[in-house]
């Protein structure tokens, strides 16, 4: 019953950081067309 | 020492001014104070009044009388609040305070002394409620005096930074209890417990969660005065 | 499930160097962090299994609240002091990951309550302060979302940012001091006696998760300078075109 409850919280932690980071990835491509190349600063 | 002294009158100037626009149209006596008046009947149905807890010989209803009467005076005071600043909004007023010239600092105090007011008021009424439905004792009267004032000016302060915050937007309304409920968490667990204190006793217990609601509230109040200026600025 | 560290196919990748390094570092660390914290550590005495489950309770919680609050109230102290948008832009940024981090450390926290108390929540100071903060920085997340100007939605949010941490610590305070006159000492996680492969594991957790935030909030923050910027040129070509129209000519 305990192992239960601890693959519940890896699943939704490491699932939602995974996500998370796959959400960011997108907005940050589809961000980064609209942008001229020369006002991309931070991206290196 | 000029500068202070301007500093209060302009807070004077708005805290009258409020509590003209109240005197005149009786928003919060005919509305939030009704409202208020609800709310502690209606935790009466929630918690059933006949309920006992046995080892302390009171029922329930009286023993937890403190936290419904706190909890009844936060949502009340966000309609307060919200009253406060939709005078303000009706037609650009907040604008028209910036452009007098008017010590930001000394707005924001006025607005929430305005607010303190009518939440004292609100405080007496909604308390008499309170011992007379929930049977509670009043044990330490000067405790609760302190605690009152206390607990009044962390509301209020608190409240109208947060309503300032917000203000200007479509969403105010539904915006300022999300952010102040949370922020104001330590001050109802302080006023509640300090309140508890001074109907039942040892009135020692209650003293350091005044102190802790005093803290607060001088928090807020500087915290306030600094940044209200910054909200008033562009919207 | 780990962040992704290909740049891939598409035209515009948002990777760079460091976040490259970043993201393989965190694919190592959660590697090794997934072994010894699910496989090699041993059931801990008193929380038996769930001791797996505080390997990334605490580290969610402490880079919640304090790193990324904490990172959210400096840069809101010198985004006021400077108006540097890259420093509100890191507020905004590291406010956002703390709220999910909040959420991590209260699903967790209940999990982990569930079977080692036997229920899903008591008012234990630590759960019930992260809940309090959580809505107050989601509260935050609004301010930034205001119907106003940008630079109104910034100074608002940063002043929210400055206070919601100050409370935060305050609420931290009060709810300890609450629970300390209530209950009798519960069994706590961090009170827990821990030794050998159990303390490894869970410095392996937090320097799994330390990493995971630093990926997440350079790209988070890559994210917003991108919405600024594109903000901004979409200003500039308004006003071009107003100032075309003005003189009669077209773009």
């Amino acid at each position: 019953m305990y192992w239960n409850y601890v693959l519940i919280g890896y699943v939704v932690v490491f699932g939602g950081l995974g996500l998370y980071a796959v959400s960011l990835l997108r907005r940050g491509r589809n961000l980064a067309e609209q942008v001229e190349p020369d006002r991309r600063r931070f991206l290196d | 020492m000029r500068v202070r002294s301007e500093l209060l009158a302009d807070a004077w100037l708005v805290a009258s001014k409020d509590l003209r626009i109240e005197r005149s149209s009786r928003v919060v006596a005919s509305q939030v104070l009704p409202f208020g008046l609800i709310v502690l009947i209606l935790f009466g149905f929630g918690i059933s009044p006949d309920r006992r807890v046995v080892e302390a010989d009171r029922t329930v209803l009286e023993q937890v009388a403190p936290g419904l009467f706190w909890l009844t005076v936060f949502l009340a005071s966000l309609l307060a609040l919200g009253r406060s600043f939709a005078i303000e909004s009706a037609d650009g007023s907040l604008e028209a305070l910036r452009l007098t010239g008017l010590d930001p600092g000394g707005v924001f105090l006025g607005k929430s002394l305005a607010v303190a007011a009518e939440l004292l008021v609100l405080e007496a009424l909604l308390g008499a409620g309170a011992l007379l439905l929930y049977g509670a004792p009043l044990g330490h009267p000067f405790l609760l005096m302190v605690v009152v004032v206390a607990a009044t000016a962390s509301i209020a302060a608190a409240g109208t930074l947060y309503s300032a915050l917000a203000s200007g937007s479509r969403v105010r309304d539904t915006l300022v209890p999300v952010l102040v409920l949370p922020a104001l968490a330590p001050a109802l667990l302080g006023a509640t417990l300090a309140t508890e204190a001074a109907l039942f006793g040892p009135p020692s217990d209650g003293w350091p969660w005044a102190g802790l609601l005093g803290a607060f509230a001088v928090l807020y109040f500087g915290a306030g005065m600094l940044s209200f200026g910054l909200m008033l600025e562009e919207t | 499930m780990s962040p992704p560290t290909s740049t891939g196919p598409a035209a515009t990748p948002t990777g760079s160097k460091l976040t490259r390094v970043l993201g393989s570092l965190s694919l190592a660390f959660l590697a090794i962090f997934l072994l010894f914290g699910l496989m090699l550590s041993p059931p801990e005495v008193s929380q038996r299994e769930a001791v797996r489950l505080f390997y990334i309770h605490v580290p969610s919680a402490v880079i919640a609240l304090y790193l990324a609050f904490g990172l959210t109230a400096v840069g809101s102290v010198v985004y006021l002091r400077k108006r540097s948008t890259f420093w509100d832009l890191l507020a905004w940024s590291a406010a956002e990951i703390g709220v999910l981090f909040c959420a991590f450390t209260l699903v967790t926290g209940m999990l982990w309550g569930r079977p080692t108390w036997g229920v899903f929540w008591k008012w234990d100071p630590r759960l019930t302060s992260t809940a309090i903060s959580f809505v107050l920085f989601i509260g935050y997340l609004a301010v930034r979302q205001l119907d106003l100007t940008p630079e109104a939605r910034s100074s608002r949010a940063a002043v929210l940012g400055i206070i919601g941490f100050l409370n935060t610590i305050v609420v931290r305070f009060s709810v300890s001091w609450w629970q300390s006159l209530h209950q009798g000492t519960t069994l706590n996680p961090v009170d827990t006696q821990m030794d050998g492969l159990h303390l490894l594991s869970f410095f392996l957790g937090f320097a799994t998760l330390a990493l995971v935030f630093s990926w997440l909030l350079v790209h988070r923050f890559r994210v917003a300078w991108l919405a600024h910027q594109a903000g901004e040129a979409g200003l500039d070509r308004a006003l071009a075109e107003r100032r075309a129209e003005a003189t009669g000519r077209t773009v």
